[in-house]
């Protein structure tokens, strides 16, 4: 029987599985080993739980049970927080939303071969856009939400596609350039604020007025908003522009082979510029997520200078740890959408700090980043082969 | 890492060729001075009477006078100095001792002529001493952290987690230094915490392949979740037993630090700051003067060619990796023990990029590293100087300066900045 034979045979499902099989082994393995982690950190980090450790011998029970109840219940009120209730899924959806956008923008520039440390100043400009024209212009609904959603979307495409266009232009890293490109964005939100465009009236401190109800996007159900769905639909995009359009499979030669590209007649400039333009809007569009996303307590935030927080950071991890795939973004954002939500409630139940979700996220990325580490320590998860740069950014870069 | 800035052939250059390379720099230079001097020249119109500098503070034995400039002349002249270093650059008549008076003159004149007319707006003097003694202080992490990347880099190994290296350290030393009360051992301890990062690192870069930019970043977030975790869980709750660590003392250098004015900024620092100048001249000598160096500069360009004459590339990468990581360390515990003695989370605020940056200006080369970590340590203090005296120009932009200037640098326009050829490119014998 021939390979094409067999392979003909077999479900679309079957062929999936044994293709793909191990690598889902290893991102969960790496989920349980991130997990275990955490847990000694926490046992360590607690005086008087690992001050029993004192007796481990004498009384196990003692040092062992202390342990288990710190540990499970922070994690147990992870758990219940990031999916125990209605609510608690809304607040993990809200925090998911920014994380797929700006994951797909730096997956998306991975498929080329670029590494787009810049989504966190293209996410800046997103909010800073957006919640500008949320805050000052007086338009219908409807109107006020688009305008703003594709102002914020433009400013990140701007900030994105210098870089590419630097990159394509002279040569300049693109690593290099994000990186200062993220502290030039940041500065300029810190000067911004302080101008009366930006500053609230009557206030002396950094702080926008707040967003006109016109330009927030609807909630749904308490936190769950309709920025969840433009999300997704960012990804039904993102998935369409790779596998269905020319630009896409531009994106993924170039990113394959540069030379090759170009010798088949690609721009690999054009391409480059377009890319990070691209990926520039869908870290905008995280920024608008935070800009005018409802918040706890139905209106969204006004702009501050944290108000994105370390979200483009936050999308690398997301999108190394969706292979930077459209549907592996989706589910990574939810992954770290509700460690984040479930983060909160285990500071306010269990007393232990939501920086924990940060080492978890790290750790879970460095193993899911080394295969070979895990096959190492699992061993019956051991493969023919254990590519760790391909597995990493979706065959390429 | 920069794999594609393609490098030119080498070329015999003679007093009259000139590479296409160097000639597209000189121009591209020479008009940026010209255009600063045409500023400079429009920002003469708004310059004050006069621009006060004071050269010493209250608390000096040695009072200086303070020296008034009269703000419009000087800031013209200074335009005038810029325009025809400019000039000359851009003509192509300079030999190669000019050029370098030419780029000192604009450079000098730049500074003059901006700060007499920031000055000139205020009527409290400029602090000259104050200006010094912040570059000295913001300049000594960046100057070590550089250091870090230079000798990682300069083996192949990318080193974007200059930033997590000095949190671990910047945290250790201060648990370390409030148990234990003495600065030997936190600064022990940084080094150590420093060194255990780098081989994290090392590990996931040499020996299982890993992105060296993607393992850089997810080190940050790692080390920024690490010391936040047991900054809340641990350090907080108590802080008076595990984060008042004791401090650094000057040791004032014999008579040199009584110098007026240069005595107290050069000669009555800290161990930290003697330390800092000391490893430029050690990485200097260890990278080019020694065997070793010869070895990590050949298995960073070509290391297929250094495992050919039976340099084994994988130690040597180690080897780099971690000797960076002890001058990171150093980096790292100056934020705690050389200043306040107190960790806060993310306690060092994007100053390992700003040390990445100031490595690839200085072209992964010591001297120059550590030359643009003092240039940008001024550069950030004159920008919280002119805060406090209330300038025209908004200070965020000033702040702004140390980036914008990387990026003309990585775009090519100010001279070629090139990488180490193996930067960044694991090895697989």
């Amino acid at each position: 029987m021939s390979t094409a034979e067999r392979t003909a045979g077999r479900s679309a499902f079957a062929e999936y599985v044994s293709r793909h099989w191990r690598d889902w082994a290893i991102t969960v393995a790496a989920f349980v080993l991130a997990m275990l982690i955490g847990a000694i950190l926490m046992v360590v980090a607690d005086p008087q739980v690992s001050a029993n450790f004192a007796y481990l011998f004498t009384a196990p029970q003692l040092a062992l049970g202390g342990a288990w109840a710190k540990v499970s219940s922070a994690y147990g009120a992870l758990v219940v927080g990031a999916v125990g209730s209605p609510q608690a899924l809304a607040l993990t959806s809200s925090k998911a939303a920014p994380l797929i956008c700006a994951g797909l923008g730096v997956g998306l520039a991975f498929r080329a071969g670029l590494f787009n440390i810049g989504a966190q100043g293209q996410a800046i400009w997103g909010a800073l856009t957006a919640a500008y024209i949320g805050f000052t212009f007086e338009l219908p609904y409807g109107l006020h939400l688009v305008l703003a959603v594709l102002g914020g979307m433009a400013a990140g495409a701007v900030w994105g596609g210098i870089v590419g266009w630097l990159k394509a232009k002279t040569g300049a890293h693109e690593v290099i350039v994000t990186i200062m490109m993220n502290y030039i964005a940041s500065g300029m939100l810190a000067y911004l604020l302080t101008t009366a465009a930006f500053r609230r009236p009557g206030r002396e401190d950094p702080i926008s007025p707040e967003v006109h109800p016109t330009a927030a996007l609807p909630s749904i159900f308490g936190q769950f908003h309709f920025g969840f769905i433009l999300a997704l639909a960012a990804a039904a995009g993102v998935w369409w522009l790779l596998e269905r359009s020319t630009t896409g499979f531009s994106i993924r030669a170039v990113g394959a082979n540069p030379n090759a590209a170009s010798t088949a007649g690609m721009s690999v400039a054009a391409t480059t510029t377009i890319t990070m333009t691209c990926a520039g809007a869908l870290a905008g569009l995280a920024g608008i997520q935070f800009a005018l996303g409802p918040s706890a307590n139905g209106a969204p935030v006004p702009l501050t200078l944290g108000l994105v927080g370390t979200v483009g950071f936050d999308a690398i991890t997301v999108a190394l740890l969706g292979r930077s795939r459209p549907v592996g973004i989706v589910l990574a954002g939810l992954l770290f959408g509700g460690l984040d939500a479930g983060g909160l409630a285990m500071q306010s139940v269990a007393q232990t700090p939501l920086t924990l979700t940060m080492v978890l996220q790290a750790v879970v990325v460095l193993f899911v980043a080394a295969p070979a580490l895990v096959a190492t320590i699992l061993p019956f998860l051991k493969g023919r082969k254990l590519k760790p740069a391909a597995a990493l950014t979706g065959g390429q870069a | 890492m920069s794999a594609s800035i393609s490098a030119p052939a080498e070329v015999i250059t003679h007093v009259h060729l000139e590479s296409p390379d160097a000639r597209r720099a000189r121009l591209a230079t020479g008009w940026l001075i010209i255009v600063v001097g045409v500023v400079l020249f429009a920002l003469s119109f708004s310059a004050g009477a006069t621009a006060t500098f004071a050269l010493s503070d209250a608390f000096d034995t040695v009072q200086l006078p303070s020296i008034a400039l009269p703000a419009g002349p000087v800031v013209v002249i200074t335009a005038l100095l810029c325009l025809a270093a400019g000039a000359g650059l851009v003509s192509g008549r300079l030999s190669r001792t000019w050029r370098r008076v030419a780029n000192t003159v604009a450079g000098l004149s730049v500074v003059l002529g901006f700060l007499s007319w920031a000055a000139s707006s205020s009527t409290l003097p400029f602090p000259v001493s104050n200006q010094l003694a912040g570059t000295v202080a913001l300049a000594t992490p960046l100057i070590l952290g550089s250091l870090a990347g230079v000798v990682g880099e300069r083996s192949g190994v990318v080193n974007v987690a200059i930033e997590g290296q000095f949190l671990n350290a910047a945290f250790s030393a201060a648990v370390v230094g409030s148990v234990t009360h003495s600065i030997p051992a936190a600064l022990f301890a940084g080094v150590l915490a420093a060194v255990l990062t780098g081989m994290l690192l090392a590990l996931f870069a040499i020996k299982y392949l890993v992105d060296q930019v993607v393992l850089g970043v997810v080190i940050n977030l790692l080390s920024s979740g690490l010391t936040g975790f047991l900054f809340d869980q641990l350090v907080q709750p108590n802080s008076s037993t595990l984060n008042s660590s004791p401090i650094m003392t000057a040791i004032p250098l014999g008579p040199l630090a009584d110098i007026p004015l240069l005595g107290p900024v050069l000669f009555d620092q800290t161990i930290l700051v003697y330390l800092a100048v000391i490893s430029v001249a050690v990485v200097w000598f260890l990278l080019f003067k020694t065997r070793w160096g010869l070895r990590v500069r050949a298995v960073g360009e070509h290391p297929k060619a250094a495992d050919t004459v039976g340099i084994s590339v994988t130690a040597v990468r180690w080897q780099a990796v971690l000797v960076g990581a002890i001058f990171a360390g150093l980096g790292g515990a100056f934020f705690t023990v050389g200043s306040t003695g107190t960790f806060v989370k993310d306690i060092t605020v994007g100053n390992g990029f700003i040390a990445l940056a100031a490595l690839i200006m200085g072209r992964w080369h010591p001297v120059y590293a550590a030359l643009m970590g003092l240039f940008f340590g001024f550069v950030t203090q004159m920008a919280s100087q002119l805060q406090t005296l209330s300038t025209p120009v908004p200070s965020q932009f000033l702040l702004l300066l140390p980036y914008v200037a990387t990026i003309i640098a990585v775009a090519g326009l100010i001279g070629r900045t090139r990488a180490p050829a193996a930067d960044g490119q694991p090895y697989v014998k």
